[in-house]
């Protein structure tokens, strides 16, 4: 491709910002990020406004089993990390490392995403439902909402990866790979959010 | 079928543009059917419910799928242009935005046709919107609707950000940039800022009404006051969402038709920067009357009434632009002088309105409905209008008449005065809004006829509109580059309406009002920053418009899965139709995402044709 770079088959320094449609993108997604985080900041405090409101249905202290919600956030904080160094092999132009960080990535959030829905079954059957209370609708929209976050982050890097397979890393495919590098870092950030304000709240006060 | 693919940003500047006019119009209808029904007391035009109906569809139709669209299809027409770019940063993105506004705003208005619009009043508040107050689809229609429509607006302010952002020409900085764009910029910024929340408080009440969530029903432990902050945390920036771009045309045309520089243009560039923070700072003056308790009210109170200076700075700089100005009055500017005192009226009933024991009185009162139509009507619609006849012919290459345009303006101002300056009135006098008829013998009755009348000659006012623009769409596409002859920014220096690719060499902006400057000093047209060459240009595209309705698809089964029958097993139709709709979204995600999408170029002997075409 002519717009790869000025020495045909090298990559220029930061392929993710070599061309415009790279920069409009890498900004574009700091925007929406922007974005994303009063969606996230509304649902905490609807959450933090409704969670006293359990009727007759369980409350924070009884559901939570912090274990395995540490658990959950070791898995997830560590593909934060195997993240970084998918960027930084973007970076240093080792594609095959690249595919197997971003592999390892997925397969971290997808072990993160099955303990969360063995937890949700775990707090249906102690009759924690989602129509239970004012409490269950907002700690399941809150957290599913990152849930399926999650979800979508798993199912675009998996493409991400097909990609990069069959065309390998030009400045077309860089912004993708670090864009999605962004998101997925966002989504870790909003769970530490939600790990404090949801579980060690719930368990503390 | 070129209009359902294109990425072209003029080209979805004239869908906006047509999509949005459509919606105004049946707004317009809706607002008339009101006014008929309070004509005389007691009448019984129109039944309560379909009052109800009426109101809401009003409301939530003027904003979202008249206002709004209008607006972007001013900015999508403009703002490219002015800042010397080729395109906006996304162009799929820009259509995406388009078709998932429009199916948004179709499935808002089937439910007219479906047994029962939205009947809860365009804030929809918790819990009169919930399911025990209203059993039937309608509030459905609005949570989805809104929701589709809004994923538009949303990400078509991220587009707006990252084009002005990244993609302005070379010597355009910010503090060299038109007042329209600024002002697109602030109001992509509140866009970004605000619609999130809307998103958040549209889903919580769907989940509450599909799967018997308990966010704002008491009696499952919601709160409905929650619902309310949720609302204008969204709500109150929307209102600055409005009118900052509608400041922005006034601000050129005024400049423009003044043949002067705009008075004090950075004190303007930070005031439309403080009217947008401090539009976050104000939301619940909304909610005075709540019993949030007098701190925050005294607080609130304070806030808002702040916003009244950086709007007085931008008052006194349009007049100051006009002070010794050799003022043309166009149709375009008619309605921008007319917007300055029609616009101050609804700031000074806005002050009124900020202090929160008189509020107490004025609640729900005409006086309300008088000071929010003296902004959106009196300062968005005027600035709207200023606006189309303005760029008109830059966006079609014909120039509206004048003379019809000038009708246009006397019949919608005078109208729009006599439905609404008397209203306030009406509002001391105590009558309340929000509901279908008054009795007689209660002072209401002259002024409700002559509100009405007021309405019908606004109704007229358009219908000029209307014939104005079939008449000029019969003359010949002729209009020169710079039909004003006193054109300032950028847009002004290619031809009406422009090639696809805007501007065959990218300009050297040089200074504020950079085709003014160029003009001032003796030359004919901007100085180009790049020898010419082929141009890159993006593939035209389907599949916005197949993820725009299959949103509509989804949203309608969702709704419906409750009532319509059982497919195969237990598992509902309704069901099986928003999976489908789903699925056609996802699929179109997935397509864009593996097919490779290089464009095409347009080659250099084709753009020196061109070229030798217009000259």
């Amino acid at each position: 491709m002519s717009a790869n770079s000025h020495v045909e088959g090298q990559l220029p320094h930061e392929p993710e910002k070599a061309t415009l449609e790279g920069r409009n993108k890498v900004l574009g997604f700091w925007l929406f990020l922007g974005g994303e985080t009063v969606l996230f900041g509304t649902l905490f405090s609807a959450f933090l406004a409704l969670r006293h409101q359990v009727l007759d249905g369980p409350t924070e202290n009884e559901l939570f089993q912090l274990p395995l919600v540490a658990l959950a956030t070791a898995l997830l904080l560590t593909s934060s990390l195997t993240s970084v160094f998918a960027v930084h092999a973007l970076h240093t132009n080792r594609v095959k490392a690249l595919i197997n960080w971003l592999i390892v990535t997925v397969i971290l959030g997808a072990a993160f995403l099955g303990l969360e829905i063995y937890e949700f079954a775990h707090y249906l059957h102690e009759g924690h439902g989602f129509t239970t209370s004012a409490f269950s609708s907002s700690f399941y929209t809150l957290v599913g909402f990152h849930g399926a976050h999650v979800a979508f982050g798993i199912a675009w890097i998996t493409l991400i990866i097909i990609q990069l397979s069959r065309k390998g890393l030009t400045v077309v495919t860089a912004p993708k790979v670090y864009v999605a590098g962004m998101y997925w870092h966002f989504i870790d950030v909003v769970w530490v959010f939600i790990f404090t304000v949801v579980y060690l709240m719930g368990k503390v006060v | 079928m070129d209009w359902l693919t294109t990425v072209d940003h003029k080209k979805i500047g004239i869908l906006y543009m047509i999509a949005g006019g459509f919606f105004f119009l049946v707004g317009g209808l809706e607002a008339i059917l009101i006014r008929i029904q309070l004509w005389k007391p007691l009448n019984n035009f129109v039944s309560a419910d379909t009052y109800n109906e009426l109101l809401t569809m009003h409301g939530t139709t003027m904003i979202f799928l008249a206002a709004m669209p209008l607006l972007f299809a001013l900015m999508n027409a403009v703002i490219p242009l002015q800042i010397g770019a080729r395109d906006v940063a996304f162009p799929f993105v820009n259509s995406l935005g388009f078709w998932t506004f429009l199916f948004g705003g179709i499935l808002l208005n089937v439910s007219w046709f479906t047994g029962g619009a939205p009947d809860a009043g365009w804030t929809s508040y918790a819990p009169l919107a919930g399911t025990t107050y209203s059993g039937d689809h309608g509030v459905d229609y609005y949570v989805l609707g809104l929701q589709i429509a809004g994923i538009g607006t949303l990400i078509g302010g991220i587009n707006f950000l990252v084009t002005i952002i990244n993609m302005r020409a070379p010597g355009m900085t910010f503090m060299r940039m038109p007042m329209f764009t600024w002002a697109a910029f602030i109001t992509s910024a509140l866009i970004l800022f605000a619609f999130p929340a809307l998103a958040v408080g549209l889903a919580a009440l769907m989940f509450d009404r599909l799967f018997d969530a308990n966010f704002f029903d008491p009696s499952g432990g919601g709160n409905a006051v929650l619902w309310e902050h949720i609302f204008w945390i969204f709500g109150h920036p929307e209102v600055y969402i409005l009118i900052l771009p509608a400041f922005g045309v006034i601000s050129e045309v005024i400049s423009t038709f003044s043949r002067k520089r705009l008075f004090g243009y950075s004190s303007m560039v930070f005031a439309t920067i403080l009217i947008g923070f401090l539009g976050f700072m104000v939301w619940a003056h909304h909610m005075f009357t709540v019993g949030l308790g007098p701190v925050a009210n005294a607080l609130f109170s304070i806030a808002t009434m702040l916003i009244a200076i950086p709007t007085g700075i931008k008052i006194f700089n349009w007049l100051f632009t006009m002070w010794g100005g050799s003022i043309k009055f166009t149709a375009a500017n008619l309605f921008a002088v007319g917007f300055i005192p029609t616009f101050v009226m609804g700031g000074v009933t806005g002050v009124m309105l900020a202090a929160a024991p008189a509020d107490f009185q004025y609640h729900d009162s005409y006086f309300v409905v008088a000071h929010f139509h003296y902004v959106i009507v009196g300062g968005l619609v005027l600035g709207i209008f200023s606006g189309l006849h303005y760029w008109w012919p830059k966006m079609f290459g014909r120039i509206l008449n004048e003379t019809l345009g000038k009708l246009t303006f006397w019949t919608f101002f005078i109208g729009f005065h006599m439905t609404f300056f008397i209203q306030h009135f009406l509002g001391l006098l105590g009558m309340p809004r929000r509901i279908w008829t008054y009795l007689d013998g209660l002072g209401f009755n002259e002024m409700n006829m002559i509100s009405t009348v007021g309405a019908f000659l606004m109704g007229f006012g358009t219908i000029f509109f209307l014939l104005n623009v079939v008449i000029t769409a019969f003359k010949p596409q002729n209009a020169p580059a710079d039909p004003w002859e006193d054109g300032r920014t950028l847009e002004w220096s290619i031809p009406s309406p422009p090639p696809e690719y805007n501007f065959a060499q990218t300009p050297l902006v040089r200074g504020y009002d950079a085709y003014w400057k160029e003009k001032m000093d003796g030359h004919t047209g901007m100085t180009p920053a790049e020898p010419i060459g082929p141009i890159h240009m993006p593939s035209p595209s389907i599949l916005p418009f197949f993820m725009g309705a299959g949103l509509f698809v989804a949203g309608l089964g969702f709704m419906y899965a409750k009532d319509w029958g059982n497919l195969f097993g237990s598992f509902k139709t309704g069901y099986a139709l928003g999976i489908v709709g789903l699925l056609i979204v996802f699929g179109s995600m997935f397509l864009r995402s593996v097919i490779d999408d290089h464009g095409f170029h347009i080659e250099e002997d084709e753009i020196l044709k061109d070229m030798e075409g217009k000259a």
